[in-house]
């Protein structure tokens, strides 16, 4: 136990001298917290859209100001060409391009159809899709409502409607942020798990250090928990530290139990350190260290379902994605801070965190040997 | 004390150490002579149970290297080649730190180590990737002998540290034989072998001779002379040229050279020399040294 209690103090000393590692315990959760989050949004909200109007009616007058009045849209520019829009999409200044074309008004009132040109730039799919649909839904009411007002008739009513209510359960403003903390939290404590973890044993490898200590009688699990120790107590830091954030600054609602976060935080930075020491028993440099863990990261972030629902990945993504940490973690992050599951509704992960932990731990003290 | 038999170490296509055996008896300071990729920090990393030997069995105290590994790191002390303690800790913290994981205190064992210590006291609030080479390797030196081993294996102490600090160091290991230790110290330096009581001369893995530094001398039979002339490289050209000359190496400002049998005269070089103009020469008898003696092994 003493002996232990030294090893640790002296990793302590260490993250202490080392003002770079400290400087960055302190300044990744700010970061990520208060750019991350607010940086990556779905919320669309501002389309810039080019509107080709040849037709110069009064309706095509109320559609254009229709649209220019939805939040999401800015009409940004005007021509009577629609090459020139075509133009602006490809020089990247506008999203969206409106035609109407001549003849739109009259052919609405006299076949009682009109059609709309809508070109959407798509190379980014998402936006293009809801950017879209948010046009397509405005069309559609001015739609509904058109030729009962120019008719002066009163406002059209079909016989039968189905009528749906919908009510957002857990996020109910639909608030993007409070979708997003979570997953960043998760994220930040990976970082700094993983990347401490990786590569303060592998410093020990290229400093020399570990050849002194190996031909000690220190004891490869007092070795390795004077690793482990230290790295899950910072992590946990910085998890505390972006909560407090998240509450404060987003007003994030915490509906779960906080000591389920951390017990499943422990649980979780177990298997991540463990993951970073295999990683740096493996190499014989830092620089090596960071290129294996960096692989491990993006894949594990990109498949965490931060960014795309892992619902809508295919079906063999998702069965490898049971032996990605992030997203179990990252599930239990969203589950208990906007839900408040109980430990009963994450059995899933708990068992799946408890095997990946033991695994990669195992792979590590297997992997050090103290001789070559 | 320490017992190697027929030790053999490769790595992929190279053999490090080939069938190696020889005794260190106990309290004897031993010394490892022999140029860099010789196989001496191998042999060393056997000894220490970092590496595992290919063949053989060595022990150290009868403890063996492969079998008892958990019994040797208690009563050996080691000193690495490479500066291998934390440099982002202090002097203090240092020593602290490996006495606690050998289970002791400084204070324990604090009359082996405070001739050495008590040098690098006044620093010891430093970090120890400040100090200089010098107090970098007495701080070493300390944290292999904190707890008090009963054998010391040190990898070439004395490279890359000045003249004084290895005349130092030379003196304080001297100081630690006569408390009983045994010493095995490995060097590139011909000049420190004198300083062993033994020595073993290492080549491509291969131990060439084991004996006191002296008898090592006193057994090289050869007449060698002392040759100097005002322009050195061509005279080592010439000399090598000549077919009476057997070996010629540049020792100091002198070059020393044996002829192909001792029946070779000084003056047949003079005579040789002065016709290939040298001047300023000099041509004289010289007793050898172990470097001499290193060299003649080498050359078989």
């Amino acid at each position: 136990m003493k002996t232990l209690f030294y090893v640790l103090q002296k990793e302590f000393i260490q993250v202490k001298r080392n003002k770079v590692m400290l400087r960055m315990i302190i300044m990744i959760p700010i970061m990520q917290m208060l750019v991350l989050v607010f940086a990556a949004t779905y919320d669309l909200k501002n389309v810039n859209v080019f509107l080709v109007d040849q037709d110069l009616s009064s309706t095509s007058r109320k559609l254009a100001s229709k649209i220019d009045a939805s939040p999401f849209f800015t009409i940004n520019n005007t021509s009577f060409n629609p090459e020139d829009g075509e133009n602006e999409i490809l020089n990247n200044r506008d999203d969206m391009v409106l035609v109407i074309p001549k003849g739109f008004e009259r052919n609405l009132m006299r076949e009682d159809k009109a059609s709309l040109q809508l070109l959407v730039n798509a190379i980014d799919g998402q936006s293009a899709q809801i950017g879209y649909s948010y046009a397509a839904s405005v069309i559609g009411g001015f739609n509904k409502n058109i030729i009962a007002d120019w008719k002066g008739l009163p406002e059209f009513k079909p016989p039968y409607q189905i009528n749906t209510v919908s009510r957002f359960w857990y996020n109910s403003e639909l608030e993007y942020k409070w979708y997003m903390a979570p997953g960043v939290l998760a994220l930040l404590v990976t970082l700094i798990g993983l990347n401490l973890s990786s590569t303060s044993l592998v410093k020990e490898k290229e400093d020399g250090t570990i050849e002194q200590l190996n031909v000690t009688p220190i004891r490869k699990i007092q070795f390795l928990a004077g690793k482990l120790i230290p790295f899950i107590v910072i992590a946990l830091f910085d998890l505390s530290f972006g909560l407090f954030l998240a509450r404060m600054v987003f007003n994030l609602p915490i509906v779960g139990n906080l000591g389920l976060v951390f017990g499943f935080g422990v649980l979780y930075l177990i298997g991540i350190l463990g993951l970073g020491l295999f990683i740096s028993t493996v190499a014989d440099t830092q620089q090596q260290v960071m290129f294996v863990t960096f692989f491990f990261m993006m894949i594990f972030i990109l498949m965490s379902g931060i960014f795309t629902p892992v619902e809508s990945m295919p079906q063999w993504a998702q069965t490898i994605d049971q032996i990605n940490p992030v997203y179990h973690f990252m599930r239990v992050l969203r589950m208990v801070v906007l839900k408040g599951s109980h430990f009963g509704d994450l059995i899933h992960e708990f068992v799946a965190l408890c095997i990946l932990g033991v695994t990669f731990l195992t792979l590590a003290l297997k992997r050090y040997r103290k001789t070559a | 004390m320490i017992s190697i038999q027929h030790i053999s170490k490769s790595y992929k296509d190279v053999q490090a150490v080939r069938d190696i055996s020889f005794e260190v008896q106990k309290g004897e300071l031993f010394g490892l002579i022999g140029p860099d990729g010789a196989g001496k920090t191998t042999l060393m990393r056997i000894l220490m149970t970092l590496l595992i030997q290919d063949e053989g069995k060595a022990t150290m105290n009868g403890f063996d290297v492969i079998k008892d590994y958990k019994k040797i790191r208690n009563i050996v002390g080691y000193m690495p080649g490479r500066f291998s303690l934390y440099q982002d800790l202090t002097v203090e913290e240092n020593l602290n730190f490996f006495a606690t994981v050998f289970k002791t205190t400084v204070s324990e064992n604090y009359d082996l180590i405070r001739d050495i210590y008590i040098q690098i006291e006044p620093f010891k609030n430093r970090l120890a990737g400040k100090l200089s080479g010098g107090m970098k390797q007495k701080l070493a030196l300390s944290c292999a002998l904190i707890h008090k081993p009963e054998i010391l294996v040190l990898d070439e102490p004395t490279t890359g540290v000045d003249a004084v600090s290895r005349k130092e160091f030379w003196e304080m290991l001297k100081k630690l034989q006569e408390k009983g230790i045994t010493i095995l110290v490995s060097t590139p330096y011909m000049d420190e072998a004198t300083l062993c009581n033994r020595v073993a001369l290492m080549q491509k893995g291969k131990v060439l001779n084991i004996d006191t530094p002296r008898k090592l001398v006193e057994n090289y039979s050869r007449k060698l002379y002392a040759i100097k002339s005002k322009e050195m490289h061509r005279l080592i050209l010439d000399l090598r040229s000549y077919d009476k000359t057997d070996t010629a190496y540049a020792f100091g400002e002198y070059l020393h050279v044996t002829g192909k049998n001792d029946e070779v005269e000084a003056s047949e070089f003079e005579n040789f020399l002065l016709k290939k103009n040298h001047t300023k020469l000099q041509v004289f008898d010289n007793e050898p040294g172990i470097e001499d003696v290193f060299m003649d092994l080498m050359q078989e």
